[in-house]
């Protein structure tokens, strides 16, 4: 069966046609759309490597049908930066070394985001470890992605109260 | 905290990068996921290959419903025993140090869960996938064994990599005989998969016999060579391209069945194609550490001196192959003793073949180690920090030869002094704190190996005032990318901003292997060699050349800095690469290095990196839940070439401790021989809440005989030291003494020693 | 994973009729169902999308003062929900202590009631399993079971059930509501989840095509608020399934217990209510005599299905630590690490 689906990536509407319903959402922007920063490391929601933002939130796509994310906005890490300009959270990784390998580093840069979008986490390193725990590393990172995430909040706070 | 860094020494010409904390220079690329791992690619016209395994551990595939895969939209090709095409090496051949049996569907026969069976092609990885699930399988099954009372005990010819199985130093049995303290204990580590975050991948593309690959991998060059052998085509007619690696920890060093099975579906099909190993298939054909039983029987005088140490360890490995964990030769450089006796056994199983796996023998062995010289610091009664001092070898205790360079007496003293050591209680179930949890601290020592592999590297100064530096390097996240192009730098005499850095690729010199905490002293010797030469060669060009301002001063008495070529004894006396390349017409200078060790400070120096770990666990005294609260680990390894990537290292190997101590245990169904736990929801690793607030102090030490540049390595030895002295802070929290890994909670409240 | 056909339908009518057919599955997030149609544990051959029907995501409190929450309203947005996490702060503690913050703000509350066991020997294709494939044979049995049930289970099937929401939703006398081809219908939950027998395939009493629109707490279960928690021992401290856990609620008054709720976890094919231990709890005075004497009421009918004995001594001292925080008091913000037996221990305890 044939389905027509639109969505929303990084600002930029794309029309996809699915001839295939079992293409999952992970699936769809790194095969097809070409957006293969965001990464699949195993595939069943498990790892975090494929977190992207929804609507605002964060979500594994690995488990998402694509075919069920008609009309949504999505938010990959090819769209966090304003051309040079990284994300405070991209920035906060770098200065941190929070990350190694950098494979799971899309994924727990998303995450991160979704997370201070939440804002239940302030600055408190041990609700940041609670909810990055979705994304694992198996570099041993952790370190520096937990201060990168506190860093970030704390620096977007002061963004905003200014 | 007595930070590295890093008087030079003296024959190493200082530069201005090296010891600097530079921020990883691929770190943009990271953090906008730019940086292109091999499953990334996508090749016009390429297809999808999905490896179909075998759900029975032994015994032979009687049939596969290939016209069922054939018949679902979209597949293209199915390769079986049947009709796969002929290699030009003989899967069950080993080929090199390094060389390992893959299972490429040579023939109808299973030795393992999980092995490859079939590989399916298809226009869409739906498709493939679902077409490998048709094949529906059916076997001739024969009793899977799988653990070591199953498995076929036999003596092993050597262990790890070409390694003797046994070694005795001194008289053994006078040494237990003259002992007044005695230690008898026997530690079990479980069979545990390395899983980088980055599951294997093959993207291969044939044009002719030339054949174009990305996929991840620590050693270029030498898998080149190997890849190029399975095809009968030359080496140079592969190119590997590996700039990114998603994790490796020792499996992506190794050849596998899937890899060569997706090149011989490209040049089948005569179109691309991608393979990437589902989670679950990392979980077999991939290599894993093997599952060992350690006994260790440890003798003292009544001073706390040992008299014996003997380490005797059984390790599993494969039914067609040999890797055993070499976990008893840890006993072997570490502590004094008289009489050192150590022995391997293997226990052949049906599981893939274990490989190297992040500190292959030292973890296993150090975590049963580090436990023991506990249990020997409580039969004396000596704090466990002072009964390892008592027990300082000064001098290697299985060679007798001098260290290279030794600063574990001060990992111990910064380390216990960061930690808090001093005032712990000798007596388990001493502390508690605020809310009642039982509260341990505990300690091991950690050491590493220094090897050096061959790498070559060059480099080449252009008219502008740049450089390029070659060797086709691996980065797997530890930071080669920029670590080696600040030694780089520095053997120009350049800032590293100036440096041109190609690595990754296998049509540069060869950089040598990404493994055995070696690539930076390897790869890093070699571009700085290469450095030296193009400097030699620039200033024969400006010593030589009446106009410079250099003339006459010889080779021996110019100086490279900052750009520019000084007059050794005369600083006013100086002239920019860039002119001396534009006077003499050439458009560059090229130089070649090698990362090759003095012989004969290999010869006559024992090398090693050292350090010492402290934990501090708290434990729920009813529910038996441990967290790691705290972790200090100080390390000595030799020069630091960037302090902020060796601690993220350090880091993470401090947390593949946490993850051995606590979490990490693949669970073989017995009688189906199936890791029943083969995903990332069963077989646990640390997630954020895991993971502790954490210091890595990096000790001073100049190594004059390591290397040229007086570089160890930290990649690994963060492991050692860490399983034992948070599996020793759980005893000294609770009392009960856990022998077999991982610690989980059930183990601890159902031991007598528990009170409930 | 195996083709299918999708359907989104537009309306619970629509969905009914398309999910009728034999071999449809209703999908909301799917972050059980696709994971376990990759596995090749479940092939459904089409597949009604439920995640946009209109009107079934909406937090309701009705005028009796009883929580509605709609089928498709996700996790993460009933533990948000101010009011609900005041009302039945248990109820969001499991929330959040279950999956990761990414499956939470996709995963739906239907879809959790609805989530399959994680037994190993399920989700593996080539094992024998009951639940699986009827007939075949139960692989747990012998084989690694180490977290398997303790209660309730049978000789056809010693899986547990993995949700945490629903302990505490059971514990609070949590009702399902039904739309099926043959109407509308409502089910305590206590009753929805059905132990294995010889049946271990009807996990729910579900009907073909039938639907859960929505789940409805009860106002009364208001009165525990004070003195209500969810604690859930993992064998990592965040992001994997409860080895055991357990819900206790208490109505305290002048130092003895009106009324008492205790449910377990992770021990079960459902969500497991401890009537028993409530029944010895009324009346009593709040504190460790009490405590231990319900826990062993709970576990009193615990039996190891295998190599899992510990289960049972471990749920006891679960069921006992749970008493213990819930009479200590309900925290005033969601602890840093919910449900876990390191965000806060109260009180004396009672084995140091």
């Amino acid at each position: 069966m044939t389905l027509s689906v639109t969505l929303s990536v990084n600002g930029v509407r794309r029309d996809v046609t699915l001839e295939d319903p079992r293409v999952t959402l992970l699936d769809l922007l790194r095969e097809r759309l070409d957006l293969v920063g965001t990464k699949k490391g195993c595939d069943r929601g498990q790892c975090g490597a494929c977190t992207v933002l929804v609507d605002g939130r964060r979500i594994n796509s690995c488990l998402a049908l694509a075919a069920s994310y008609d009309g949504a906005d999505i938010v990959t890490i090819e769209g966090l930066a304003k051309g040079d300009l990284l994300d405070p959270v991209q920035a906060a990784f770098i200065a941190h070394d929070g990350f190694q390998c950098g494979f799971c580093t899309p994924g727990q840069i998303m995450s991160a985001v979704g997370l201070i979008n939440e804002g239940e986490a302030g600055d408190d390193p041990d609700r940041v470890r609670e909810g990055m725990s979705g994304n694992l590393c198996r570099c041993g990172a952790h370190a520096g992605i937990v201060e990168a995430v506190l860093d970030a909040q704390k620096q977007l706070q002061q963004r905003r109260v200014a | 905290m007595s930070d590295a860094i890093t008087l030079p020494a003296p024959h190493v010409r200082l530069g201005s990068s090296s010891g600097q904390p530079v921020t990883r220079r691929d770190g943009h690329l990271k953090v906008t996921g730019a940086a292109t791992y091999a499953a990334d690619n996508h090749p016009a016209g390429m297809l999808y290959a999905v490896i179909a395994v075998s759900t029975i551990a032994r015994g032979r595939v009687t049939s596969l419903d290939v016209e069922a895969a054939k018949a679902h939209p979209g597949v293209v090709e199915v390769i079986t025993p049947a009709n796969r095409p002929p290699l030009s090496l003989d899967p069950d051949e080993k080929v090199g140090l390094f060389g390992f049996r893959i299972d490429a569907l040579q023939n109808d026969r299973v030795r393992y869960a999980r092995q490859p069976i079939a590989l399916v092609v298809a226009e869409t990885l739906e498709a493939a996938t679902e077409g490998a699930r048709l094949l529906s399988p059916t076997y001739e099954v024969e009793p899977a064994r799988v653990t070591f009372e199953d498995g076929e005990a036999y003596d092993p010819p050597a262990v790890g990599v070409g390694a003797p199985p046994n070694f005795a130093k001194g008289d053994i049995a006078a040494g237990h005989a003259a002992a007044t303290h005695r230690v008898d204990t026997t530690y079990e580590t479980p069979a545990q998969y390395h899983n980088a975050m980055e599951p294997h991948a093959m993207v291969a593309e044939w044009n002719g016999d030339h054949l174009t690959i990305d996929t991840p991998n620590q050693a270029i060059v030498m898998s080149r060579a190997l890849f190029a052998g399975y095809f009968g085509i030359p080496p140079e007619n592969v190119l590997l391209r590996s700039p990114f690696l998603g994790g490796g920890f020792g499996s992506k060093a190794i050849m596998n069945g899937p890899y060569i099975l997706a090149i011989l579906a490209a040049r089948m099909m005569q179109r691309p194609v991608k393979m990437v190993l589902p989670r679950d298939q990392m979980f077999g054909p991939v290599g894993h550490r093997g599952a060992t039983q350690q006994h260790l029987r440890l003798g003292m005088d009544a001073e706390g001196h040992l008299t014996a140490l003997e380490h005797n360890a059984v390790a599993t490995t494969s039914t067609f192959d040999d890797f055993i964990e070499p976990a008893a030769n840890a006993s072997h450089n570490l502590y004094a003793s008289p009489a050192i006796s150590t022995r391997h056994g293997g226990v052949r199983v049906d599981i893939g073949t274990p490989g190297p796996m992040r500190a292959p023998g030292e973890a296993s062995g150090s975590a049963a180690l580090e436990c023991a010289i506990d249990e020997a610091a409580l039969a004396c009664g000596i704090d466990p920090l002072e009964f390892r001092l008592r027990n300082y070898s000064e001098t290697d205790p299985a060679s007798g030869k001098p260290f290279s360079a030794k600063a574990l007496r001060e990992c111990y003293a910064e380390g216990a002094k960061a930690f808090g050591w001093a005032g712990r209680p000798l007596s388990p179930r001493q502390m508690k704190d605020v809310q009642g949890r039982l509260v341990g601290w505990g300690m091991g020592s950690a050491m590493f190996p220094c090897p050096m592999f061959p790498a070559t590297a060059r480099a080449t100064l252009r008219s502008d005032g740049t450089a390029l530096v070659e060797t086709a390097g691996a980065d797997m996240g530890q930071g080669a990318w920029t670590a080696l192009a600040q030694i780089a730098a520095d053997g120009l005499g350049l800032d590293v901003e100036r440096i041109e850095f190609r690595s990754g690729t296998s049509d540069l010199p060869d950089g040598g292997v990404a493994g055995g905490s070696g690539h930076t002293a390897s790869a890093g010797t070699a571009l700085h060699n290469a450095g030296t030469d193009a400097i030699a060669r620039l200033a024969e060009i400006a010593t030589a050349d009446r106009k410079s301002p250099l003339f006459g001063a010889g080779n021996a008495g110019v100086e490279a800095r900052d750009g520019r070529l000084y007059h050794r004894g005369d600083e006013t006396r100086s002239e920019s690469y860039a002119d001396i390349l534009a006077r003499s017409g050439n458009a560059s200078v090229e130089g070649n290095g090698t990362g090759a060790r003095d012989p004969k400070d290999a010869e006559e120096r024992a090398m090693f990196s050292h350090g010492a770990v402290f934990a501090e666990v708290k434990v729920d005294p009813d529910l038996g839940q441990v967290m790691v609260t705290r972790l200090v680990g100080a390390f000595a390894a030799g020069r630091i070439i960037n302090p902020k990537l060796a601690r993220s290292q350090l880091y993470g190997g401090m947390i593949w401790g946490v993850s051995f101590a606590l979490h990490e245990e693949a669970v073989h169904d017995r009688r189906s021989g199936r890791i029943m736990n083969a995903d990332l929801a069963g077989y646990h690793i640390p997630v954020h809440a895991d993971i502790p607030d954490m210091q890595a102090l990096l000790i001073h030490e100049d190594d004059p005989y390591v290397n040229v540049l007086g570089v160890k390595g930290v990649g690994e030895i963060g492991v050692t030291g860490t399983v034992g002295a948070i599996a020793n802070a759980i005893w000294h929290a609770t009392g009960v003494r856990v022998r077999r890994f991982p610690i989980t909670l059930d183990k601890l409240i159902l031991d007598p020693g528990m009170p409930a | 994973m195996n083709p299918f056909d999708y359907i989104r339908p537009a309306s619970v009518a629509e969905a009914v009729a398309a999910a009728a057919e034999p071999g449809a599955a209703y999908l909301a997030a799917g972050t059980n169902l696709l994971d376990l149609m990759k596995v090749g544990a479940m092939r459904p051959g089409r597949l009604v999308d439920v995640r946009h029907l209109p009107g079934l995501d909406r937090i309701e409190t009705l005028s009796d003062g009883s929580f509605r929450i709609g089928s498709m309203v996700r996790n993460a947005d009933l533990a948000r929900d101010a009011g609900f996490a005041a009302a039945f702060p248990a109820v969001a503690e499991a929330l959040l202590s279950g999956a990761s913050a990414q499956l939470r703000n996709v995963a739906t509350v239907g879809g959790n009631v609805m989530q399959r066991t994680r037994c190993a020997y399920f989700q593996d294709p080539a094992s024998a399993c009951n639940k699986r494939n009827p007939g075949s044979g139960c692989d747990a049995l012998e084989g690694e079971n180490r977290t398997h049930a303790v209660l309730g289970w049978s000789g056809s099937c010693i899986a547990t059930h993995p949700s945490d929401f629903c302990v505490s939703l059971v514990a609070f006398d949590a009702v399902v509501e039904i739309v099926g081809p043959a109407g509308t219908r409502e089910v305590p939950l206590e009753e929805f989840h059905l132990l294995p027998g010889t049946t271990p395939e009807r996990e729910c009493v579900l009907e073909a095509g039938e639907l859960i629109v929505a789940l409805r707490l009860p106002s009364d279960a208001g009165r525990f608020a004070a003195n209500q928690r969810y604690l859930k021992l993992r064998e990592r401290t965040s992001f994997a399934f409860a080895l055991v856990s357990a819900t206790a609620a208490l109505d305290i008054e002048d130092g003895t217990i009106r009324s008492a709720r205790l449910a377990l976890g992770g021990v079960a094919a459902k969500p497991w209510r401890a009537h028993a231990a409530e029944a010895q709890l009324q009346g009593a005075a709040p504190g460790v005599e009490a405590f231990e004497q319900a826990a062993r009421a709970a576990l009193a009918d615990a039996m190891p299905s295998g190599a899992n004995a510990f289960k049972i001594e471990l749920a006891r001292r679960v069921v006992n630590r749970a008493l213990l925080l819930a009479a200590a008091g309900t925290p005033e913000r969601m602890p840093a690490m919910p449900a876990s037996a390191f965000s806060s221990v109260p009180g004396v305890l009672s084995h140091v």
